[in-house]
């Protein structure tokens, strides 16, 4: 089970999309774990084949717990060798005797996840071992696989659609999605439908609950779990981390205009958003003061090598995740237009991916659209930076002398006094406001 | 497109973007981006599937007649 993100310590598996036998490789998605967020698609670390499943669907089990064993490089059973393993992960070879390597295939154990205990982190065959039983006593221990208590997607691949409301309600109550008839979107079951559903259905084993009870308790129980992992997050953000504030007006009317002028030859569905170049602005000036940019750990700063811009996303309902865009400083505006638009939508529908909301370097949050006209945000451990932007407002500015009515917005910066002072972060709305000047440049 | 046609693509629209949408709580005149907490993502969907569906041609000038249901029914009906 990956730590999807500083606040998770547990994680539900919804949904496996290997089965035994299958090979899969590096960044191919996996499993849907649900996390007190939202369902997260799981990308896989690792080539190989999927050996065996340790965790049945509907099962909670804590960060670190081992889900599958995936077996690696074994010439026989891979078809393709040349594209897997070997070349992706020399580096990070453990160190490691022929004959522990050979135990480790013939057990199915990922030599990559065992610790070693030998002399310079040797790999040992008790490690090996040790972790054998480990994997082992984790699907030993459970009785045989029931029936999974939560609804499940047909082993087909063809996976029901839902809406994330309709997919809890019906996963509380012990509903098979796939027997419900979808009336939204594309023929996607909606809460409407489920409680239609459950009104004339009583679902096995339970005592059929009142439909107004699954109406009301649903939704509180995932609300009141993200507003409890939030809440342990920002809690643990103002207990460790010694905030510092910065503010400043940046004027955006050459970025408007500018924008104005690139939309008129757009259509619809290219169209930017002022927010797209702030992004853009927000990535690159990280960029530039890489002390803003990176994870707080045990051994101080590590700067991070590229600029995963996290992005706060509200979630209808309450609640907020901030998943990545990644490599944000290198892509167009379009591109990160294209991308916003991609990861809002998947963030709303629950489905985003391990990779987006554990790897963030740095987040920005913006609360323009709901109309403030500045927000000092609190930093994402183990985040150094947080940067807030407002609503861009028309207000008098004096250029060169000249009063005019320019749009503006407020950008701020909540920095780690542990990673950096207030003159580093005052470089970084120094750098933001200037490259918002030349929007064409960005 | 008639008026009535107009009002009934504009809340389907809607609908599609904002799946819980609740148009008893929504007054002809009230600030749609308030209502449904729409941001400027949702909004730029409203309008790129508004013009796909209308198939009619949408400018920034127009969004702010498409902030309420009768000013949004009004534009869609004059266009399409």
């Amino acid at each position: 089970m990956p730590a999807l993100g500083a606040d998770m310590t547990e994680g539900t598996l919804l949904e496996w999309l290997v089965h035994p036998g299958d090979r899969v490789a590096r960044g191919d998605i996996v499993a849907v774990v649900d996390t007190a967020k939202a369902a997260i698609e799981v990308e896989c670390f690792q080539a190989g084949t999927v050996e065996r499943l340790l965790v049945d669907p509907g099962t909670t089990v804590p960060v670190g717990a081992a889900l599958a064993v995936i077996t690696t490089g074994a010439p026989e059973r891979a078809p393709a060798p040349a594209q897997g393993t070997a070349p992706s992960v020399p580096a990070a070879e453990p160190v490691v005797t022929p004959l522990v390597r050979h135990l480790a295939e013939e057990r199915g154990v990922d030599l990559a996840t065992v610790h070693g205990s030998g002399p310079g982190g040797r790999i040992t065959r008790s490690d090996v071992m040790a972790e054998v039983s480990t994997g082992a006593s984790a699907a030993g221990g459970r009785p045989a696989p029931a029936p999974a208590p939560v609804a499940r997607a047909p082993r087909t691949g063809a996976r029901v659609r839902a809406t994330p409301l309709a997919r809890r309600v019906a996963a509380e109550s012990g509903l098979d999605l796939a027997t419900v008839t979808g009336t939204g979107t594309g023929g996607a079951v909606r809460v409407s439908d489920v409680r239609a559903a459950l009104s004339g259905t009583v679902p096995p084993g339970r005592p059929a609950p009142a439909p107004g009870a699954v109406v009301a308790r649903a939704p509180v129980g995932r609300q009141e779990a993200m507003r409890r992992a939030v809440g342990d997050l920002m809690a643990r953000s103002k207990r460790e981390i010694p905030h510092y504030y910065l503010s400043t007006t940046v004027d955006l009317g050459a970025a408007v205009g500018w924008l104005r002028e690139l939309n008129r030859q757009l259509p619809v569905s290219e169209r930017l958003v002022p927010a797209a170049l702030l992004l853009k602005a927000a990535a690159l000036a990280a960029r530039e003061v890489p002390q803003l940019n990176g994870s707080w750990t045990d051994r101080g700063f590590v700067p991070a090598e590229a600029v995963h811009l996290g992005v706060a996303v509200s979630l209808r309902g309450g609640g907020l995740v901030a998943p990545a865009l990644h490599d944000a400083a290198d892509l167009t505006p379009a591109e990160l237009m294209a991308r916003l638009r991609d990861l809002v939508a998947r963030a709303r529908a629950g489905r985003l991916r391990g990779s987006e909301t554990s790897d963030p370097t740095i987040t920005v949050t913006s609360l323009g659209d709901q109309g403030v006209e500045a927000v000092f945000g609190v930093i994402y451990p183990p985040q150094v930076a947080l940067v807030g932007l407002g609503k861009v407002v028309e207000r008098p500015w004096a250029v060169k002398g000249m009063l005019g009515v320019h749009p503006v917005v407020t950008a701020t910066l909540s920095a780690d006094h542990r990673a950096s002072d207030g003159a580093t972060g005052a470089r970084y709305l120094a750098a933001l406001d200037r490259l918002l000047q030349k929007p064409e440049e960005l | 497109m008639n008026r009535d046609q107009a009002l009934a693509l504009l809340q389907e629209v809607l609908t599609g973007i904002v799946p819980d949408a609740d148009f008893g709580r929504i007054g002809p005149d009230t600030d749609l981006r308030d209502a449904l907490e729409l941001d400027s993502i949702d909004f730029l969907t409203l309008v790129e599937r508004l013009s796909e569906r209308a198939g009619c041609r949408i400018d920034e000038d127009d969004y702010p007649r498409l902030t309420t249901l009768a000013a949004g029914a009004d534009l869609l009906a004059e266009r399409a």
